[in-house]
């Protein structure tokens, strides 16, 4: 699979581009603040239908315009498919691919499988769990992207439950405010809260079920691709983390739940949860609680891990979706994100050689030396909004 | 701007739902441009929908009586009841010729973050049908999206002890579509709700 072309019209700093691309890599090469990183960025977007660098959709459009369209050339088993989106903040996309009319903007997932790499990889090891549940959910989406639905429903009861336990925590604080001594505070309604309970549970199984299942394919292509990026310096694994629901002594055994076990656990812990629940005004149980543990031979790599470590894990965990998309049959196209500035010469090497199979690998950097000869391909200079091939 | 009663129009236009400023501007001068009797005619079908049309005592399905024409009506059974969140769904089912019962509308589903509750919506009024005894079989018709299950599994765990039957509409394939269009959520359904043949 690989990139052919990309146009962009009212994206971030372009009001109009084009660039074509060969399969193999090409280096994207130009000063900070030029646009390289525009350029991936949106490439990313036609993938997972979100920017690897902002949650919100307006700063993806020029300052200026309503809304912005990319559109993107993507050669699968020699046939070429087009797909064009358009993005307005604060509406929903539109999309369209090849000839068909307008339809979902979620039916483009699937179109480009792409792993990409960025410096803010690094908040994998680092980050808040938000940042590792996002890894996992975005990878589920791009083996399969019928999960882009499960996440939709999740969040969405999510959404509706946290409504309701706020609305009656905000009831019950204005009813005691008010309220003489003597009198009873009136019990707020919560009387729907068993039926977002039983949704909860259901989409929230779904979701668990399938993170679990990503994670046991993953350990060993992580295993492996920590030993490579780092030559051979420790090993690193990762483990499925459900405090929010597991008991204690299921937590070793996560991965020998299934779906309808899963769901089990989720609907007893959200009932023991209630009286809290209701206390505090938001939902304390769930898959949106859950982390994904990291560790580095015996240690967390999270507080442990040296500042070169943490590269090398972050590097290590989209190595193993790319060989995991890999060896599932899908070529995903790389993207480099500047990510060599950050990396020692040993660690560039290997990461280079790794990488260098793929399909098609987009690089970006400021400093065309920092780029390893295995990646020597197609170069373009990138300068104030303008994109040009020059070898 | 426009001067005085054409910016009213324009302004009174683009609240109704759909309707953004341009649509509203160019419905306000397609009145301005209209024969004298055309929109008389509107106007007064504007003012009589609000005078006539009240919702139904039993079923709160629109009607312009007491009670609509589908409840009036001696030759359907009162034994099923379908419940759905607005009276366009009653339309929308009528037009098959496939059901034979009563309805109840709604009014809406629930929903936590625009402040519905079940006590927002004719529930309460549903129970008290449903304890008369007459009825055998209860069919949620709400929509198949989050809120609209959320509202069909409340009405149902509500309904349970009662000992009736409830079903739910089936949701899967589109007749006359193509398999390979189907969205991966609809396919998943239709294949959950597979029978024998």
């Amino acid at each position: 699979m690989y990139v052919r072309r990309l146009e962009l019209h009212d994206f971030r700093s372009y009001a109009e581009a084009a660039v074509d691309f060969d399969p193999g890599s090409s280096v994207l090469i130009g000063p900070n603040g030029h646009g390289k990183t525009n350029l991936v960025e949106a490439i990313g977007y036609v993938a997972t239908l979100g920017s690897h660098r902002v949650a919100t959709e307006a700063p993806l459009v020029r300052y200026g315009a309503s809304r912005a369209i990319i559109r993107c050339a993507i050669v699968h088993d020699g046939r070429e498919l087009l797909v064009e989106l358009e993005i307005t903040p604060g509406k929903a996309n539109r999309a369209r691919i090849g000839r068909a009319p307008a339809t979902r903007a979620r039916d483009v997932l699937g179109a480009l499988r792409l792993v990409l790499f960025a410096p803010e990889d690094l908040a994998l090891v680092r980050g808040d769990p938000a940042e590792r549940r996002k890894y996992l959910d975005d990878l589920l989406v791009q083996r399969q992207p019928r999960f882009a639905g499960v996440r939709a429903d999740y969040e969405r009861v999510l959404k509706q439950r946290n409504a309701l336990l706020r609305t009656s925590y905000l009831a019950r604080k204005v009813a005691s405010r008010s309220r003489r001594p003597a009198e009873p505070v009136d019990a707020p309604d919560l009387s729907t809260l068993d039926v977002w309970d039983l949704h909860l549970a259901a989409y929230g199984a779904d979701l668990v079920a399938a993170r679990l299942e990503l994670c046991a394919a993953l350990g060993t292509h992580l295993a492996k691709a920590y030993d490579a990026v780092s030559a051979g310096r420790g090993e690193a694994r990762l483990a499925y983390e459900a405090k929010s629901w597991a008991t204690p002594d299921e937590a070793g055994r996560l991965a020998e739940l299934d779906r309808s076990e899963i769901e089990q656990r989720l609907r007893a812990a959200l009932a023991e949860a209630r009286p809290s629940e209701v206390e505090r005004g938001m939902t304390l149980v769930g898959p949106h609680r859950d982390d994904l543990m990291l560790t580095l031979g015996e240690l967390p790599a999270k507080g442990y891990a040296s500042h070169g470590e943490s590269w090398s894990f972050a590097l290590a965990l989209r190595l193993a979706s790319y060989e995991l998309l890999r060896s599932e049959g899908i070529e995903p196209v790389l993207v480099l994100d500047d990510v060599f500035a950050e990396l020692d010469t040993g660690r560039r090497e290997r990461l280079a050689e790794l990488v260098a199979g793929a399909s098609q690998v987009l690089v970006t950097c400021a400093v065309p030396q920092d780029v390893p000869d295995a990646l020597r391909g197609a170069r373009y200079t990138v300068g104030d909004g303008v994109v040009s091939r020059v070898a | 701007m426009y001067e005085g009663a054409i910016q009213d129009l324009i302004d009174e236009l683009g609240r109704l739902p759909g309707i953004g400023p341009k649509s509203a501007q160019r419905l306000a001068f397609h009145v301005l441009q209209a024969d004298t009797a055309d929109v008389t005619r509107l106007a007064t079908a504007l003012t009589r929908v609000k005078e006539l049309v009240r919702f139904c005592s039993v079923c709160f399905n629109v009607a312009e009586s007491e009670r609509c024409r589908i409840c009036r009506d001696p030759r359907r059974t009162d034994e099923t009841i379908c419940v759905v969140e607005e009276p366009k769904d009653v339309v929308a089912i009528e037009k098959t010729g496939e059901f034979r019962g009563r309805y109840h509308v709604l009014g809406g589903a629930i929903n936590p973050l625009e402040g519905v509750g079940p006590d927002s919506l004719r529930i309460r009024e549903l129970m008290a049908r449903l304890s008369a005894g007459e009825v055998k079989e209860l069919i949620l018709a709400t929509d198949p999206n989050t809120e609209g299950e959320a509202t069909a599994t409340y009405i149902a765990l509500l309904v349970k002890p009662m000992g009736l039957a409830v079903t739910r509409l089936a949701s899967g394939l589109p007749v006359g579509g193509d398999l390979e269009y189907a969205d991966e959520v609809t396919l998943g359904r239709a294949f959950e709700g597979r029978r024998a043949v």
